[in-house]
């Protein structure tokens, strides 16, 4: 058992086991599948492609064009959405994965008119230039301030890592995100 | 669209999981977090026929207490291990490795099944699953088996994991009766460690008696050092001792140069966290004996 060499990983006593057991047949391959989705409380249904990206879908099939596409694998952040509450790369799921899932995107967040706390901390501290990576940067410190109401400039720093700006210096996405915060405690608190 | 066209495929139970591995694993691929798989396939780098997403398999992801061990499945997301009371207090070294893997937005999906199985040569867990003693529990067609990291890691991105297998379960002993640390340098918070190192240490007294000291970003697969930890052993972890560690890491390891830093750099820093490591795991095994 413990000395059990790599080729050969056999047992048979779980083979007899298995053979008493009905066999699962496998469940059915897709190349295309309908998925109902909730994007900013909206429902939407839909087919898919199953090798579209959740953010090719956001964009192209939805119109929701505030989500950005930068690098496509993960790295830069600018795609960052919430699924189902939590921050993830929406460049690294499939569309067909959010099938049944709740999603907000920087759409769901404020308008021209009435932007959300954290839209205005951005804009007060000059926390974007080009504006290319501020919804990805929006969504992440959205989750991460709901988690995490009163962060130290450190964990604000360590947060803000996962997302790539190349115009500010982030110097001014950090000092946004604290303001972001202390505006959010007080309108929670009010 | 970016991958190139593949079937895909969503089981809800580990038996059709593994009834798609028997029919498709030799051209198929498994889907857990995609914090890896999903990059490649974007780029085209894999080009699978057949995708089986294992994301939901509900069966395969649970915490769980069973006394000595920590039993963790397959499809846990490493958020959520990060999170875990049971974690922090049973696993204080996973805990506090797992804050390492990318960034919160790659944690919320990354899964502790599906890095180990992707087993790159720089992430944490292969290493932490090394020093700890994990079991990594495989089911197929044969049935279930276990291996340790051992015998799971054979090189760059390649486990002892068959087409038709799948991994379900690591199981890890709890070592409350460690001090634990867990260390790395990387570019930036989140990236690929250039070199980390996970230690673990028993002292009695001022002595240590038993260190395991484990290192990530050094070579195809995640290592430990006998020569260090029987050079410790018995010893004060003084400058001395601390410094012979570093000497003998350095002098042990072999690591790649690649365009992030030098073999030579990979080895200095891996003999200064090694130490740094060994003391700090030492100074938590006396603050937990209730000092």
């Amino acid at each position: 058992m413990k000395r059990r060499a790599r080729a050969n990983p056999s047992s048979r006593t779980a083979q007899g086991r298995r053979s008493a057991k009905a066999q699962v047949s496998p469940p059915p391959l897709w190349t295309q599948k309908e998925i109902k989705v909730r994007v900013n409380g909206v429902e939407y249904t839909s087919t898919v492609d199953v090798r579209m990206t959740l953010v090719d879908f956001l964009r192209h099939e939805l119109g929701l064009t505030g989500t950005h596409v930068g690098c496509e694998h993960g790295v830069c952040g600018a795609c960052t959405i919430l699924l189902d509450g939590q921050a993830v790369r929406s460049c690294l799921l499939f569309a067909v994965q959010a099938d049944g899932a709740e999603i907000t995107t920087v759409e769901g967040l404020g308008t021209p008119e009435r932007l959300h706390p954290l839209q205005e901390a951005f804009r007060d501290h000059h926390a974007l230039q080009c504006g290319f990576c501020t919804p990805g940067f929006l969504m992440t410190t959205l989750a991460f301030l709901r988690e995490n109401p009163e962060p130290s400039d450190g964990e604000i720093r360590e947060v803000l890592a996962g997302n790539l700006c190349r115009c500010t210096g982030y110097q001014g996405i950090v000092e946004a995100v604290r303001d972001a915060a202390r505006r959010l405690r007080s309108a929670h608190g009010a | 669209m970016k991958p190139a066209p593949f079937q895909y495929a969503a089981p809800e139970t580990v038996e059709e999981s593994l009834a798609l591995l028997r029919a498709f694993g030799e051209e198929g691929k498994v889907l857990a977090g995609g914090q890896s798989l999903v990059p490649l396939l974007n780029m085209r780098l894999a080009r699978p026929s057949v995708l089986i997403d294992l994301n939901r398999v509900r069966e395969l992801s649970y915490i769980r207490d069973e006394g000595m061990t920590v039993a963790i499945g397959a499809m846990t997301r490493q958020r959520a291990v990060e999170l875990s009371g049971l974690v922090r207090e049973r696993l204080p070294l996973l805990a506090e490795a797992v804050r390492y893997i990318g960034h919160p937005q790659i944690r919320n999906r990354g899964t502790i099944g599906g890095s180990l199985a992707h087993a790159d040569p720089a992430a944490e867990l292969p290493v932490v699953a090394l020093v700890l003693g994990a079991q990594l529990v495989i089911r197929g067609p044969k049935g279930t088996r276990s291996l340790r990291p051992e015998e799971f890691f054979v090189s760059y991105l390649r486990t002892a994991l068959e087409p038709e297998e799948l991994l379900v379960e690591v199981r890890f002993p709890a070592h409350r009766a460690y001090g634990t640390a867990y260390l790395e340098v990387a570019r930036r918070h989140g990236d690929y460690a250039l070199v980390g190192v996970a230690a673990m240490v028993r002292m009695e007294g001022e002595r240590c008696a038993e260190a395991r000291l484990g290192f990530t970003g050094v070579g195809p697969v995640p290592v430990r050092l006998p020569e260090v930890e029987e050079a410790v052993a018995g010893r004060h972890l003084d400058d001395a001792t601390l410094a012979e560690v570093g000497r003998i890491v350095a002098d042990r390891l072999e690591p790649q140069s690649d365009i992030h830093a030098s073999a030579a750099y990979r080895r200095e820093v891996a003999g200064v966290l090694a130490g740094r490591a060994l003391r700090l795991a030492a100074a938590r095994f006396k603050g937990g004996e209730g000092g």
